[in-house]
């Protein structure tokens, strides 16, 4: 019956399937050639969308020029084109606002992006729980509370910083959040080297963040109200904090992190299974855990220091990837979260901005509004059964 | 020869701060052959996890050695160690999203590069363990849409893929249905046999260890007794690890039956399908059985063309359709 069917249909919808059938298997072939020699082209990862990739590293490109494109000057873009390749622009103050402010500003935000969404999954594989995230560990308290000394402890700085001026205070701040978080991640690796399960770890970095947190509410209680509105200005969150002098210690960071981050895939694989098979697995999960909460502490220390306690990416980014991707290996996952990371982050950073308009919302505020919708579709059509 | 795992004068238990350590187990010699399929039973809280995390080198020994293939396992690197010795727990992995596959191919870690690249070889020994446990239909689905036992199968395949001569169980069959649990056993008893592994499962599965396994480890307070099944059963020992109040190991029958509360015995006659499963359901019921006709006395009987049950108490007889006719006059008759 079915045979009689097909043959009158020789053209038209056959020949269509036909083509349909050798363009996929094409693209399989291709594909497959694509990702074997890094590892990611075997029967391991069927069901796995790892050309998505690629389209995450072409949004990437757009989104990082959109960035230098879009502000609250209108620059023509073959302007900016010249500007970033050196030449001359019709105006000094384009090549100004390019090159000290907007450049700066989208590698910060592609920066902090990476930085966070590869955190949050470290911290989600690690502790395989899907509410992780970066901060966990307790290190946006840490650097909050050394935010928290200087805007509302001090009383010189602390004015100088009210009026708005300057690179000095702005500086203060960032080595004032710098220095908390570094000492909070300090702690968190001593006891990292000690503990034995996952759980005591991610415990103990809640209940670190508390105490620092009622910390930093003593603060806030006994502080004057504009001080403490300089204070709530920081917790926003802000990527235009970087000057371009600034930007080289970020990135450094950021890339001794990811490549730390990229050399724990094996044992993040492992971690799937939990802990007690990834030892079985031959994995040293002392080590594992100490690279983790290394890598963590050198990415979110770093970010948050410069930019913020910015909320939400580092949650929703390990999901998206995932959700994208369609995969749990970390393989993918890793430059995934890395991608997706900077691309969410420049969004965010774009709106944030309102492009002709001279408004700037609170970077928090987007990330959560741009971000919390999207992470429910896509966690929604997994539910339905989509790998 | 030096069997694959071996254990010398080993202590197992917990350190316990400011107190005296907590001893579940010392001058333990034990030793795992190829080709065998151990079971380890013993009664809840003896420390059968705690001699399985031991022997799997993630406990320390209080005292004593574990050797694997005759060195101390103290002195292997983990991913040495994850060459010659696989385990299988309980608890299921969570969610992720990977095929049955992927899940399987984690089980060749320690033979991977630092990325986890899989060679050609690495594939056809993913397959062949995927074939070991009748499972290649499992390979291409998401893990999400598998049942509990079959995913269980894949982490034993998993376990397999990893190539250890040893294979440590910690209840693997516990999350599962009756059927399942019988595959999962009879499965490993055939994997022990056919690739010479040697593998300890512990289990709560008596009847079901009874069974399948080629020797048993009894642990109870005194030690573990190690032999064939059937020679812990005949001299006691079997019964002697588990007894507990109102609770009695039925030799001749296998298994573990609650003790009849003094009642007066009852006789079923007949040697078909239905006395037995009068028996059963007498048994069931609370009542002791009598093997010699006595005061009480159960038969089948025909009435006319249909069969029917006949209830003799003392002299007094009933006839009964079905079975919970029975027992409900035999309780309100002992009551």
């Amino acid at each position: 019956m079915s045979q009689l069917a097909d043959k009158p249909a020789l053209s038209g919808a056959s020949l269509r399937g036909d083509w349909t059938r050798t363009r996929h298997s094409l693209t399989a072939q291709s594909e497959r050639y694509l990702w074997t020699w890094i590892g990611i082209g075997g029967r391991e990862f069927a069901g796995a969308r790892p050309l998505l990739l690629v389209a995450l590293f072409v949004a990437l490109g757009l989104l990082l020029l959109l960035n230098l494109a879009l502000g609250s000057a209108s620059i023509p873009p073959e302007q900016i084109l010249t500007i970033l390749l050196g030449g001359e622009a019709d105006h000094l103050s384009w090549t100004n606002i390019v090159l000290k402010f907007r450049l700066p500003k989208t590698a910060t935000a592609a920066l902090a992006g990476m930085a966070l969404g590869v955190s949050g999954l470290l911290m989600q594989t690690y502790f395989r729980n899907p509410l992780a995230e970066p901060f966990v560990l307790g290190v946006s308290s840490g650097a909050s509370l050394g935010v928290a000394l200087v805007v509302l402890g001090s009383g010189a700085v602390g004015g100088a910083l009210l009026a708005g001026l300057g690179l000095a205070g702005d500086l203060l701040l960032t080595t004032a959040a710098g220095a908390g978080a570094a000492l909070t991640m300090t702690l968190v690796l001593l006891v990292a080297v000690r503990v034995r399960s996952s759980v005591t770890l991610l415990i103990l970095g809640l209940m670190f963040g508390y105490f620092v947190g009622a910390l930093v509410s003593l603060l806030l209680y006994f502080a004057l109200p504009e001080r403490i509105q300089a204070y709530i200005n920081w917790t926003f969150g802000s990527f235009s904090g970087v000057t371009s002098a600034q930007l080289p210690i970020l990135a450094a960071f950021v890339v001794a992190g990811l490549l730390l981050a990229a050399a724990l895939v094996k044992p993040l694989n492992g971690l799937l299974l939990g802990e007690d098979y990834a030892r079985s697995l031959g994995i040293n999960l002392k080590r594992a855990r100490i690279g983790i909460v290394l890598a963590t502490a050198l990415l979110v220390s770093a970010v948050t220091a410069f930019c913020g306690p910015i909320a939400f990416i580092g949650i929703a980014v390990p999901h998206l990837s995932r959700g994208l991707l369609g995969s749990s290996d970390h393989r993918l996952l890793l430059p995934g979260a890395c991608l997706a990371g900077a691309c969410v982050a420049l969004c965010a950073a774009i709106i944030a901005e309102l492009p002709g308009n001279n408004l700037v919302l609170p970077l928090n505020v987007v990330t959560a509004f741009l971000g919390a919708p999207v992470v429910m579709l896509v966690l929604l059509r997994q539910a339905r059964g989509k790998l | 020869m030096t069997p694959p795992l071996e254990t010398r004068a080993l202590a197992i238990g917990y350190r316990r701060r400011g107190k005296s350590d907590l001893r579940l187990g010392h001058g333990l010699e034990l030793r795992l052959q190829r080709g065998k399929l151990v079971g380890l039973l013993g009664p809840n809280g003896i420390g059968k996890s705690t001699l399985l995390r031991t022997l799997a080198g993630v406990r320390k020994p209080l005292a004593g050695q574990v050797l694997i293939s005759g060195s101390d396992i103290a002195n292997l690197k983990p991913g040495e160690l994850a060459r010659h010795l696989s385990m299988v727990l309980t608890a299921l992995p969570p969610p992720m999203l990977m095929t049955g596959y992927g899940l399987v191919a984690l089980g060749r870690h320690p033979h991977t590069d630092w990325l986890g690249r899989m060679t050609p070889e690495d594939h056809s020994k993913v397959a062949a363990a995927l074939r070991a446990v009748k499972g290649e239909d499992l390979a291409e689905q998401a893990l999400a849409e598998l049942s509990d036992g079959q995913r269980q199968k894949l982490l034993i395949a998993r376990a397999l893929a990893q190539e250890s001569q040893i294979m440590l169980l910690d209840e693997p069959t516990a999350y599962l249905d009756l059927p399942r649990r019988i595959e999962t056993m009879s499965l490993l008893k055939r994997l022990a046999h056919s690739q010479q592994r040697a593998i300890l499962v512990s289990t709560h599965d008596l009847d079901l260890a009874l069974r399948s396994c080629d020797r048993l480890w009894l642990m109870s307070p005194a030690g573990i007794t190690v032999g064939a099944p059937e020679d812990l059963v005949l001299d006691g020992r079997l019964s002697e690890t588990f007894r507990a109040d109102g609770v009695r190991f039925d030799q001749r029958r296998g298994g573990f039956f609650l003790d009849p509360p003094g009642g007066r015995a009852i006789h079923v006659a007949g040697d078909s399908e239905e006395t037995a499963w009068m028996r059963r359901a007498v048994r069931r019921a609370g009542f002791a059985l009598n093997n010699e006709p006595g005061k009480i006395v159960v038969m089948r009987a025909q009435n006319g063309r249909e069969p029917i049950w006949k209830l003799r108490i003392n002299e007094s007889v009933t006839k009964h359709q079905t079975i919970e006719a029975v027992l409900n006059r035999l309780e309100g008759q002992l009551e």
